[in-house]
Order: C-alpha cells, then structure tokens, then sequence
C-alpha cells in the first residue's frame, strides 16, 4: 500500500511517567511478581537505587503503538532487546520508523526499527517488528 | 557458572486459560485504549472471535507455570540477580479470551560475557491451542549478574 513507505513514521506514544501505582498494577495483572518491581526493600537490597518497570512493561507500551498503527491481525514479528532500566518517573516515549519493505512468503512486509526512550533520550528499548502492509 | 549441561532442557509443559478477566486487566496495566482488548462487540466489529490477547500477553502465560519463573531453580539463580535480556515474538495465528494455550519451553543456550560477570540464558517459548494449532513461537533472553 502507498501509504507505508520507507521512512513513514510510526505515530509514536508518549506515556505517563512510571509509578509505583503502575508497576504494582503491571505485576498483578502480568504474573510477573518478582519483588524487585514491587518491594523497594528488596530493590535496595539487590543493590538497585529503588524498584525498576519490569522491560517487558515497555514491551508493551511498544506493542500498544504498533497496534495502534496497524491492525495486530497484521503484525508477523516483534523484537526487541532491553538496552537500559526503566526507573520510577521516568517519561517512557515509543517510536518508530519504517525502514525497508520487503517481501517474503506472498506478503508486503514492512520492516519497522523501533525504540523506546526515556525524556533525555536515553534509549530503553531497541528492537524491531514485521508488518503485513 | 551456569551449569552449560542444561542446554537443552526441556521444561515440563503446562497449559493456561486465556480469561476474559485477566485480558481487561491486563489492558488496563498497560493503558490501552483500543476498545477491541477491551470491548467484546468492538473485538468482534474487528473480526475476532473474541477478546483477542495483545501482543506481548504470551509472556504472561509463562508466568501461569505451576512453579514460578522455574529456570531459577533448575539453574539455582538468585531471583535478586535477573534482569530480561531481550524478548522475540513470532505470529502464526491469533490468541483470544477462552483459549486454552499449552505452553513448551526449552534452554536454547546458555553463553556468558564479560569474564563471567553476566550470563545469559535463553529460552525457547511455543504456544500451541486448544485446536492444536502453534499460535505464537517466542524467544526470551534472561540475563544474570553475577557478583
């Protein structure tokens, strides 16, 4: 289709900043109840600054922009690597870009790099995603 | 060091329900706003048979082990000491509410970095439902910090 372009931008998504609120909410709802997320006490322990967003909290948020582009019947692959923690307040903005198109098996595919990053711009997420277009 | 005979280890597989419930819970963890992860009428407008499970939710079903997170135990890590090293995930066909996912999980590889001071183990993740059709391949990078 036209529309999708090498270069096209994928309409990014700017999140609230991390809360306890919303690591507590992502543990319950994810399963994932590593206390390291939840109980600062331990975080400390571990000899973390305080509890840190679980990555794949992020991987999420990613997920949530690509479905939001295009329809998730559409979408063939998703990677990413965790390049940097996420920690309390941090402002977590994700994007993407249309980098080749590309066809495999019958299909359009659109090969998307995409990130995550925090306000400084420091990057939290890397990865990419195939895209039926 | 990891014990590298554990390459290959195949862990015992189980099998989750996709609940309705858990789905808008889950929608709501991650403030989606699409109404299809959220709205069965929407979902369906959309054409799926159901609430269908967004893109990172297979991972939440490695979550639904009987034993959590079991490559601690069988690799004897501190839970204190992981962090995620990356994560891949590869569609086939949909997940949504009502499905009953059998998850397979197997030790890929196990490698270190840094003189030993990370180790990496990675895991090969299938998810296959109830109509014995493999709906999801994934695979998870699990890094250990050691010292």
């Amino acid at each position: 289709m036209s529309d999708v372009q090498v270069g096209t931008e994928i309409p990014p998504l700017k999140f609230p900043p991390i809360s306890r609120y919303t690591l507590a909410l992502y543990a319950g709802a994810s399963g994932d109840h590593n206390p390291i997320h939840i109980d600062s006490d331990f975080a400390k322990n571990a000899g973390m600054p305080d509890v840190f967003a679980h990555g794949m909290l992020s991987m999420a948020y990613l997920g949530r922009m690509l479905t939001n582009w295009r329809s998730q019947a559409s979408l063939r692959k998703f990677e990413n690597r965790f390049a940097a923690i996420t920690q309390l307040q941090d402002v977590i903005t994700c994007s993407g870009r249309v980098a080749e198109i590309i066809e495999r098996e019958g299909e359009t595919l659109a090969r998307c790099e995409i990130q995550a990053a925090k306000a400084n711009g420091e990057q939290t997420l890397v990865g990419e995603a195939l895209v039926a277009v | 060091m990891l014990d590298r005979s554990k390459i290959g280890h195949e862990f015992p597989c189980f099998s989750a329900d996709v609940e309705k419930g858990r789905l808008k819970f889950f929608a709501k963890a991650i403030g989606e706003t699409n109404p299809i992860y959220t709205d069965e009428e929407a979902a369906k407008e959309a054409g799926y048979r159901a609430l269908p499970a967004p893109p990172t939710f297979t991972a939440v079903l490695d979550q639904e082990s009987p034993e959590f997170l079991p490559v601690l135990g069988l690799l004897d890590i501190d839970i204190a000491k992981i962090l995620h090293g990356s994560q891949a995930f590869e569609y086939l066909a949909p997940i949504c509410a009502g499905d009953r996912i059998r998850v397979d999980t197997r030790i890929s590889d196990i490698f270190d970095k840094k003189g030993g001071a990370l180790e990496f183990v990675v895991m090969e993740h299938c998810y296959t439902n109830q109509d014995d059709v493999l709906t999801t391949r994934a695979t998870s990078t699990l890094v250990v910090r050691n010292g």
